[in-house]
């Protein structure tokens, strides 16, 4: 034992050097003290809007879920026939490229292909995409559609191809070493250990259309969004009540139901 | 049988795994790889299927020159050829008989396979070769629900799906108990012995190795060092390939196994010596 007892012993820090370390915090809160003082809060007009957002949620109440049942059954069809289509091209496109985008079961040139497809699909929002495909495509769900497919692609291949990425080297190896053809090890291989992840995914992502389904609505996509936009504008705010409750609900029930199938194919 | 000419492999990386290896391993033989961590073992185990491309040197397997051939021949020349792993590899998701089956995939379509509609005649060598390696009550459990020693049985009955004319087994105890790895062991040398198999197996265990093979290949620094029967296997020996260390239990160890008076079941003198 060469060191005396009573040697004090401290973490490492993060960043070792001493002077960048302090510069880094200074200059930190500085940029946050300059940027909070720079924010111009004029507090007469907050304590004016405060009764007005009273109102504005009391408008809301009771949800009147008759008077437009009609409108907000058809959006609320339009909206699950575009979620459930989208999700199902989306993923069966998105299977292909999330196989090209791994690394280790697709050659470099592919490789690149499949990730600028996926770098293009991840870099707009869907509201961006929605509004480019209203424009090409024209009102109504058709656009929505392409959009949700559209958006489902960069999700699910780029998460695949990850999964993908993570297996277990040994297994694919050993039914590579069988003289099992690609497509063989794929299905032996490589399928087995992505499914469940796959189908998890697969899941979150239909109750993510949903959700996208009622945004893309608003400029112009179709579905639910469109009736929750029409009823805004016509300020029947307790429609909307209902419309926005109706949303709620069956994004719980997609996502207590997809957590539960996600348990039971692990 | 097996014919290695020359064989180097050098990785990206610079390290030079393998150097010049020679190496003949007659049909029916049961040879043990041992060396060092590091010591380029598994590089050739896997330099003889080209999962790993050798860099130089010639792999004849029979009379197939194993690295003259094209990716589809390759493929077909894989059948000719069982691995099994160190921990076990299976495809943990999929059933034992999935995993046993997955062995005949050189054998059958894509279609087949993918619809698990494999020909009677191998689902019937399926189930036998399950039964001869235990596991028959197993059949359709998963593979994960499985035992390492049952694993790595499961292992060796995909291996035999293939009717390999050779095994390449790379440290097939190594994640197992002492007890295990001598069933383990056993049961691979008695089906090489039943099919009249070869077989390069890498392993740490020196002593075990003695127990069961006929043949030792010492591996040091990706050159052979030593070749020899078990019994030359003495102190020098081991200080050059593995370097200095008190190795005086090791080989009395083996001493005490070569003795016919051992009780250890394992040693079936008749059979090696038929074997041959």
């Amino acid at each position: 034992m060469s060191v005396a007892s009573g040697t004090r012993w401290h973490p490492q820090p993060l960043i070792a050097d001493a002077r960048v370390r302090w510069a880094l915090i200074i200059g930190a809160t500085l940029y946050l003290i300059l940027a909070l003082a720079s924010i111009d809060v004029n507090w007469r007009r907050v304590a004016e809007g405060i009764p007005r957002a009273i109102r504005f949620i009391g408008a809301f109440l009771p949800p009147d879920f008759t008077s437009r049942w009609g409108d907000i059954w058809a959006g609320l069809a339009e909206s699950l026939t575009m979620t459930l289509t989208s999700t199902v091209v989306g993923i069966l496109i998105s299977i292909p490229i999330g196989v090209g985008a791994a690394r280790n079961v697709a050659p470099v040139w592919v490789y690149l292909l499949c990730r600028s497809i996926i770098a293009i699909s991840r870099s707009f929002q869907e509201v961006i995409i929605a509004i480019l495909f209203v424009a090409l495509f024209g009102f109504g769900p058709l656009a929505g559609f392409l959009t949700l497919s559209f958006a489902t692609i960069g999700f699910l291949s780029k998460l695949l191809a990850e999964d993908i990425e993570d297996i277990d080297p040994a297994s694919a190896e050993a039914v590579r070493a069988t003289g099992a053809s690609w497509l063989q090890w794929m299905n032996y291989g490589i399928q087995p250990q992505v499914m469940p992840r796959l189908i998890g995914l697969s899941l979150y992502r239909l109750d993510i259309n949903f959700r996208e389904s009622a945004v893309i609505g608003i400029v112009g996509a179709g579905g639910i969004g469109a009736t929750l936009n029409t009823a805004i504008d016509r300020y029947e705010f307790d429609s909307a009540a209902a419309i926005l409750l109706i949303v709620i609900i069956i994004v719980m029930f997609a996502e207590y139901s997809s957590s539960w199938i996600r348990q039971k194919v692990q | 049988m097996l014919r290695l000419e020359g064989l180097s492999k050098r990785y990206k990386t610079g390290d030079l795994a393998l150097q010049n290896v020679d190496l003949r391993v007659p049909a029916g033989q049961v040879m043990a790889l041992i060396g060092p961590s590091g010591a380029g073992k598994s590089t050739l185990i896997r330099c003889i299927n080209r999962l790993v491309e050798p860099t130089a040197g010639r792999v004849v397997l029979g009379d197939t020159e194993i690295t003259a051939l094209s990716r589809n021949e390759l493929r077909r020349a894989r059948r000719r050829m069982g691995m099994i792993f160190q921990e076990y590899a299976l495809v943990e998701r999929l059933t034992v008989m999935e995993n046993v089956l997955s062995g005949q995939l050189g054998h059958v379509g894509f279609w087949a396979s993918y619809f698990r509609r494999f020909p009677q005649a191998a689902v019937d060598e399926a189930f036998s070769t399950l039964d001869r390696v235990g596991l028959s009550e197993h059949v359709d459990k998963r593979a994960d629900a499985l035992s390492g020693g049952q694993r790595q049985r499961v292992g060796i009955a995909r291996a035999m799906l293939q009717r390999p004319e050779i095994l390449l087994i790379d440290e097939p105890t190594a994640s197992l108990d002492p007890k295990t790895s001598r069933q383990i062991m056993r049961l691979i040398c008695d089906l090489c012995a039943e099919r009249g198999l070869a077989a390069v197996i890498n392993i740490h265990d020196v002593q075990l190795a003695q127990l069961f093979v006929q043949r030792v290949v010492g591996l040091q620094d990706g050159k052979i060092v030593f070749d020899g029967p078990p019994g030359d296997l003495t102190s020098e020996v081991l200080t050059q390939i593995y370097g200095e260390e008190d190795w005086t239990a090791t080989v009395r160890r083996k001493r005490k196994a070569v003795d016919p008076d051992d009780e250890d079941p394992v040693l079936d003198e008749e059979r090696l010596a038929g074997n041959v």
